[in-house]
């Protein structure tokens, strides 16, 4: 994602990217950054939580339209409500997704 | 506050992030200046979460991914400023998509752009925003290729000003 900002920055549009890892998207080179202390598939925030929404979409703008060089990073200073081990769980799929269950395959091989 | 990175990333994940560094390529930075006032803006979202419209549209291709593990489907999504709550799906293998089927604008803030629009805060918004599935192969060749100029032409004619990426 943070490449996929480059190269539509590069074409000329202005972006910034909400991320839950803004280490790696400092690392990949992302124009402009907002990172969030979220588990994945929750870049604006808790569902429902409206006001926490917008907090983290006008950072967003704040950045995109106020930046003044490229690799600004900002984080939103909110942390998760959820407790973690609850949290860490409940972001991840039913099954195991392709790639980690090859991945889990691989290893019970390489140890048996 | 500086946000852990990888606060709910299982451990054993860690290495295929960190220390990377820049995407092969894509070394020295990109810069469009945002020139404009935010309330003479015009703004899209992108979300990685593999968002479609039921009724219109495909889903993503996880049939594929789920018999080759290392490729993700590269095609794209419209999503039309207008949508429902109710319209949406989300195909992607790598997140439990429990919460934004309870309220996509976790993922998509349609509604809350809407509402900053509305308030003079933002100018407007593009009336067709766009979605991709973020589990993509390692080199993106798909995505350098074609997506990415067919999304940068989709946002000219919508006449975006800026970009709101948001992966999933």
């Amino acid at each position: 994602m943070p490449v996929l900002a480059r190269w539509i920055e590069a074409a000329g549009i202005p972006t910034v990217v909400v991320t839950m890892m803004p280490a790696v998207a400092e690392e990949r080179r992302a124009p402009r950054i907002v990172g969030v202390e979220f588990p994945y598939g929750h870049p604006f925030g808790m569902p429902h939580d409206k006001a926490m929404q917008r907090r983290v979409l006008e950072l967003a703008l704040r950045v995109l339209g106020g930046a003044a060089s490229s690799g600004t990073r900002v984080d939103f200073d909110t942390e998760w409500p959820v407790p973690l081990r609850e949290a860490y769980k409940s972001w991840q799929p039913k099954v195991p997704s392709p790639i980690v269950r090859k991945l889990l395959e691989a290893r019970s091989q390489a140890s048996t | 506050m500086i946000v852990d990175s990888y606060r709910f990333l299982p451990r054993s994940f860690r290495p295929f992030y960190e220390g990377r560094g820049p995407f092969p390529g894509e070394e020295s930075p990109v810069w469009a200046p945002f020139e404009k006032r935010l309330s003479a803006s015009r703004i899209a979202l992108l979300t990685s979460a593999g968002v479609y419209i039921k009724e219109s549209q495909p889903t993503f291709d996880l049939e594929r991914e789920d018999a080759n593990p290392e490729w993700g489907d590269p095609t794209w999504r419209v999503i039309p400023a207008t949508a429902r709550p109710e319209d949406f799906a989300f195909a992607h293998l790598h997140i439990n998509p429990e919460d934004m089927l309870a309220d996509p604008e976790i993922a998509l803030p349609l509604r809350g752009l809407a509402e900053l629009v509305d308030e003079g805060v933002v100018g407007g918004s593009v009336a067709d925003h766009v979605a991709v599935m973020g589990y993509q192969d390692r080199e993106l060749e798909d995505w350098r290729r074609t997506t990415a100029p067919e999304i940068v032409a989709h946002l000219r004619e919508q006449g975006a000003d800026g970009l709101i990426l948001a992966p999933a």
